[in-house]
């Protein structure tokens, strides 16, 4: 009898399994596959799945577009840039709220949560005439302020559930040795936090990687559009026949950069997602 | 014992324990004080240049008559911006969209994310596999993601009315961009499916906190698979699950991207976001889009908050803790 459940329970796991795989993999199947169908299939109309020809003239055309691969520079510039300085800010934000007692703790908690709720798009209209006086519309920095901004709450909370991790003993036996506190927190702490920041790096990276409305609304011209902008702008020579293959070549080789990041770390991103927000 | 919602609660009672750890001199906390202050303050600063500042300026132009495009004719017009949003039949049309996705998405992502959990919960084979798909279609750009589902139920391009006109309400011919409903489908679809495997991971998460005694225990008592879920598995991940719903709630309220690849917001299909983003780009209306703004921010509070008391977690209370 419990041997017959268990076996009913490996079958459904296995068909959860597939079911799982289907979810996950089919769209992404599905772009790929359409990166591979002809501009003369696509104009036609295909409804099948596969293309009838495979060609790699999407691709060809893709990277010698170059309002699309200035974009791609624009991605990768303002989401490394914003990323990296996301995380210092955070990080020594996070080791003053797991480690220090100061005044204001709490609020500072608090704004984080309520940053993390906050509707982007109530903030296009201010940012946008704020920018314009300060010159920073259109410009790289002008995404990167405000994408530090709102990762910083992911970050300080997933960096403080890290550090709460660490064996702080050694920051104390440093400091018993006559360190202070900086030097305590710069020289013991830094190296023994630097998986939790690594982790912290990677889910703000996904956010600016991935920010829609800021980027539409506070950049006018290639020079500083990023992919998802540029990809929403881009209607083709035909404007009642969208570029189907073009579109979807492009989303495949946006997704690239997702995928080898997922495959080298997809411990550490569900480590990070999960820690700042369950806890038992 | 209990889950409990999570970061200020961890961190407070890190703090805490701090506290009680090394009971310092006041010198000593005087300078560690300051020295808090100074690692905060960085963070603290950004984070309220970009939304209290902006916010704050919102809501002194939501009181102006103020087009960029007239910007002579700014004028002061106390509340009547907002009395005119509240009047306005497309502004009730959009809201009552986004709450229609907000609460189709969030549930049905909570059945499916819960599944999913179970099975990966339950999974002895090829975990790294799974949690790697997983996390595909969460670190998928969301234009993406409503790129490949618009292809899918495209008229001519699309697998989608090809595969299924089995089904008595799809056609060879069923134009899914063409009226409320099922325009409205495929965005929910799109979501969905991005937003599915951060439902499950924290789910997931919240599941492995569910003493596999007690469910032992229960299953001795003769517990059916049914009440072990709703009496076992269940209460103890309701912190869990508050988290997550809270989380995908207030992010699906706030829908853009979908809409804005999907319909452009035709057929009605305009979420609040979407609305307020056209007033005050397209129409350059900031007076008129500030007020917007501002009703935009108080709904997202409003909605927090009921969703905090309909869960009865008081996050007060687990900060209080500390």
């Amino acid at each position: 009898m419990a041997g017959n459940t268990s076996g009913k329970t490996a079958v459904g796991t296995w068909i959860g399994f597939a079911l799982i795989m289907l979810w996950c993999l089919f769209p992404v199947a599905w772009i790929i596959s359409l990166s591979f169908k002809s501009e003369g299939e696509t104009a036609a109309g295909s409804a099948q799945f596969l293309p009838k020809e495979p060609t790699f003239d999407n691709y060809k055309a893709i990277i010698d577009n170059p309002d699309f691969t200035r974009a791609l520079i624009n991605s990768f510039g303002i989401a490394l840039i914003a990323t990296l300085l996301s995380v210092i800010f955070a990080t020594l934000a996070a080791y003053a709220i797991a480690r220090l007692e100061f005044k204001g703790k709490r609020l500072v908690l608090s704004l984080a949560l309520a940053i993390a709720m906050f509707p982007v798009v109530a903030l296009v209209g201010p940012l946008f005439d704020m920018w314009t006086t300060f010159g920073l519309f259109n410009t790289w920095p002008g995404l990167i302020i405000p994408y530090m901004s709102f990762t910083l709450p992911l970050a300080i909370w997933t960096l403080s559930a890290f550090f709460r991790e660490i064996p702080w003993e050694m920051e104390q036996a440093a400091q018993v040795d006559g360190a202070t506190s900086w030097q305590a927190f710069r020289k013991v702490i830094v190296p023994l936090a630097a998986p939790g920041v690594f982790t912290a790096a990677i889910l703000t990276f996904f956010f600016a990687w991935n920010e829609f409305v800021l980027a539409i609304s506070l950049t006018s011209t290639t020079s500083s559009r990023t992919v998802p902008a540029q990809m929403s702008f881009f209607v083709g020579p035909d404007p009642f026949n969208p570029p189907y293959a073009q579109l979807a070549t492009a989303s495949v080789i946006v997704t690239l950069p997702v995928i080898v990041i997922v495959l080298l770390f997809q411990r550490k991103i569900v480590a990070g997602l999960t820690s700042g927000a369950v806890k038992g | 014992m209990t889950a409990t919602v999570a970061p200020e609660k961890d961190v407070t009672k890190s703090g805490k324990s701090g506290k009680s750890a090394k009971k310092p001199a006041s010198d000593r906390s005087s300078a560690e004080n300051k020295l808090g202050l100074k690692l905060v303050a960085p963070a603290v600063v950004l984070m309220l240049l970009v939304t209290a500042y902006p916010m704050l300026q919102a809501l002194y132009l939501s009181l102006f008559r103020y087009r960029l495009t007239a910007p002579d004719d700014r004028a002061f017009v106390g509340v009547d911006n907002y009395l005119t949003i509240l009047s306005d039949d497309q502004f009730w049309l959009s809201t009552g969209t986004t709450v229609l996705i907000m609460v189709v998405t969030v549930a049905v992502e909570l059945v499916i994310g819960f599944a999913f959990a179970m099975v990966m919960h339950r999974i002895v084979f090829a975990r790294g596999l799974m949690r790697t798909s997983i996390l595909i279609p969460y670190g998928i750009i969301t234009v993406v993601s409503a790129f490949a589902w618009q292809f899918a139920f495209s008229l001519n391009n699309g697998f989608v009315n090809a595969w299924f006109n089995w089904l008595p309400w799809i056609a060879e011919d069923t134009n899914w961009f063409g009226d409320y409903w099922h325009a409205m489908f495929a965005i929910m679809v799109s979501e969905i499916w991005k937003t599915t495997p951060f439902m499950a991971l924290l789910l997931l998460a919240g599941l492995a906190q569910v003493s596999e005694d007690m469910l032992e225990a229960a299953k001795v008592d003769g517990a059916t698979w049914t009440q072990r879920l709703t009496k076992v598995i269940l209460p103890n991940m309701r912190a869990a699950i508050m988290v997550a719903v809270l989380f995908r709630a207030l992010d699906a309220y706030r829908i853009f991207d979908n809409i804005f690849v999907m319909t452009k917001g035709a057929e009605g299909t305009q979420s609040i976001s979407f609305l307020t983003y056209r007033q005050v780009i397209e129409q350059m209306q900031l007076g008129l889009g500030s007020a917007m703004s501002v009703l935009l921010f108080l709904s997202v509070l409003l909605l927090a908050w009921l969703i905090v008391k309909l869960f009865r977690v008081d996050l007060a209370q687990a900060r209080g803790e500390g």
